[in-house]
């Protein structure tokens, strides 16, 4: 009986660890919360669209599509769409068990799974940062995600004209989907300067040559919104939305290079819709529930071979770090093949890790391009939403942590409600645990043992058996 | 202008002709088309909010990928569903939430 292995997530990342494993030898459950693989980098239209040419709106398509057939084509794949890990728990021995439900999301009728493998990827993704300014909770503000999973998935402009604003390079395809659907862009704002911008990018040039896809693919877009004459503005903000039930107007503001404002450099602009981004949050609440150590707070520390600090536990993708797409598939190969019990030694496994190294280098200079200046919160005024759930504005915030709960992040979490509503703290956390760094100490803003929704009628019943053999092929 | 679906026969991807369906928000009738999620629909459909938080504020889709669940809704009775992941289906019945204090 050759190795199970559980792949938990199906974009670039999990598809290569499901190859990679299959490659090894091993058996492969590949799961994912979605209807069909390719994760939020190659977000499918819907089946019912019957879309001929999907591609057209992707990088890197063709090599997307043989990957999957080849993944979920193979006798020893056994694929999980709209399968969603809402937990796992330590075993006695060996691997996590993965607690899974199956069925439409968010819907009633799921079933209850339980997979024991010999071994567990984790790739579950990561989501945009939205750092918060006044009237970012107004409708019509949107995640840059948010508008490149409505045009790639939906085929739906989320508003017209829309204002693009925050940090780092993802700016750029979203901007370059939002004029494919037809819509008018009337600026990409970068907030950090040129020179922050271009130091990151242009030290150690030749660490960037084995990169020259994702650079290329970064020209074409900058060449798109040359053509369409939409400017990218570095060094300027969104530093407040307005607008009666809905934003109207999009205040920006020139910005030092810690993120302060410069007085006076405030501009008032219209806008139908503004996204915004400022970086990604990886979804670490699979890692932490099955014990592994983070790196720095903020990544899954992985070893050489993709190896998480559990037994049997391996991590590949944005929960190790952000480098995009190519980045995160080599990962996966990488995990897959040793979570297969493939040799490590292997000849293409070492070239795998060269690859994989300098993936690594491509997002310690995509973070120093583009951090996330700390002197952002002199945006915020004491009214100002921290967190969307609870409603928790910043002044309360700080109240507590200077008051009744000082020196304690869960006594604040508990007296402001901050982090403890319906997202439970996955668009807060890593704000609410930046502005009260210096206030109060502890709590871990990944930790999230019901990692997705679960109803109390789907917890009530048994787990269904879960077949030990392939049960479905593409 | 607000949020609008592509014209199919624009539609770069070559997608097929639009198939109607039509799902009732509050008991209104509201058009979409065959694919689109609940959260598609209500936005192609011009409406931006359909949930209340605890001041009631307005809520809609904010991050798109069922992250944030500002967009929850009651979709044939079941409640909580995140309208951005929830296929919309011909004949279903949505109805909005709020959390405010009553």
């Amino acid at each position: 009986m050759s190795r199970h292995v559980v792949v938990v997530g199906a974009g670039p990342a999990g598809l290569g660890a499901a190859a990679g494993a299959l490659r090894a030898g091993a058996r492969v459950t590949l799961l994912d919360a979605a209807e069909e693989p390719g994760g939020q980098y190659h977000r499918m239209p819907p089946a019912a669209f019957g879309a001929a040419r999907p591609g057209r709106l992707h990088h890197g398509w063709s090599g997307f599509e043989r990957l999957r057939d080849r993944v979920l084509g193979h006798s020893r794949c056994d694929w999980w769409p709209e399968s969603a890990v809402w937990s796992v728990d330590r075993a006695e021995q060996g691997p996590p068990h993965v607690h899974v439900l199956r069925g439409e999301a968010d819907g009633a009728g799921r079933e209850r799974h339980v997979l024991r493998p010999d071994a567990l990827v984790l790739a579950p993704g990561a989501h945009d940062r939205v750092l918060p300014f006044p009237g970012w909770d107004l409708p019509g503000v949107h995640t840059a995600g948010a508008a490149q999973a409505l045009a790639k998935g939906e085929r739906l402009l989320i508003g017209d004209p829309v204002l693009i604003a925050g940090s780092g390079p993802f700016l750029l395809p979203v901007a370059a989907s939002l004029i494919e659907a037809g819509g008018t862009v009337l600026a990409v704002l970068e907030a950090n300067p040129a020179a922050t911008v271009a130091r990151g990018w242009a030290a150690r040039p030749w660490e960037l040559a084995p990169q020259a896809g994702k650079a290329g693919e970064l020209a074409g877009y900058a060449a798109l919104l040359a053509r369409h004459r939409v400017p990218y503005r570095t060094g300027r903000a969104v530093i407040e939305a307005r607008g009666d039930g809905r934003v109207e107007e999009a205040v920006t503001a020139r910005l030092r290079h810690d993120w302060s404002v410069v007085p006076g450099t405030e501009r008032t602009v219209a806008v139908d819709a503004l996204c915004v981004t400022h970086g990604f949050s990886p979804q670490l609440e699979l890692p932490v529930a099955a014990g592994c150590r983070l790196r720095g707070g903020a990544f899954t520390e992985v070893d050489g071979h993709q190896r998480t600090s559990v037994p049997g536990v391996y991590a590949a993708g944005e929960i190790t770090g952000i480098a995009g797409a190519p980045a995160a598939r080599t990962e996966g190969l990488l995990a897959g093949w040793a979570a297969g019990g493939g040799d490590p030694g292997d000849r293409a496994a070492a070239a795998l890790r060269r690859r994989r190294d300098r993936g690594r280098a491509f997002a310690d200079r995509l973070a120093a391009a583009h951090p996330v200046g700390a002197a952002w919160p002199g945006w915020l005024r004491p009214d100002t939403i921290v967190c969307r759930c609870e409603e928790t504005a910043y002044g309360t915030l700080l109240r507590a942590a200077d008051g009744e709960a000082a020196g304690s992040a869960r006594a604040v979490r508990l007296g402001t409600r901050a982090g403890l509503g319906p997202c439970q703290a996955r668009v807060c956390g890593p704000t609410v645990a930046e502005l009260l760094r210096d206030r109060a100490a502890g709590g871990d803003p990944h930790r999230r043992p019901v990692a997705q929704p679960i109803r109390l009628g789907e917890l009530a019943n048994p787990p269904v058996d879960t077949p030990d053999k392939k049960e479905s092929a593409r | 202008m607000s949020a609008r679906l592509v014209p199919a026969g624009a539609d770069r991807t070559g997608r097929r002709p639009d198939v109607p369906l039509r799902i009732t928000v509050d008991g209104e009738p509201v058009d979409g088309v065959d694919g689109q999620t609940i959260a598609g629909v209500l936005l192609a459909a011009g409406r931006r909010t359909w949930r209340r938080g605890p001041s009631g504020a307005p809520r809609g889709v904010f991050c798109g990928i069922g992250a944030c669940f500002d967009c929850l809704l009651t979709v044939n009775g079941v409640r909580d569903v995140r309208a951005c992941r929830r296929r919309a289906r011909d004949g279903d019945a949505v109805a909005t939430q709020s959390r405010e204090a009553r």
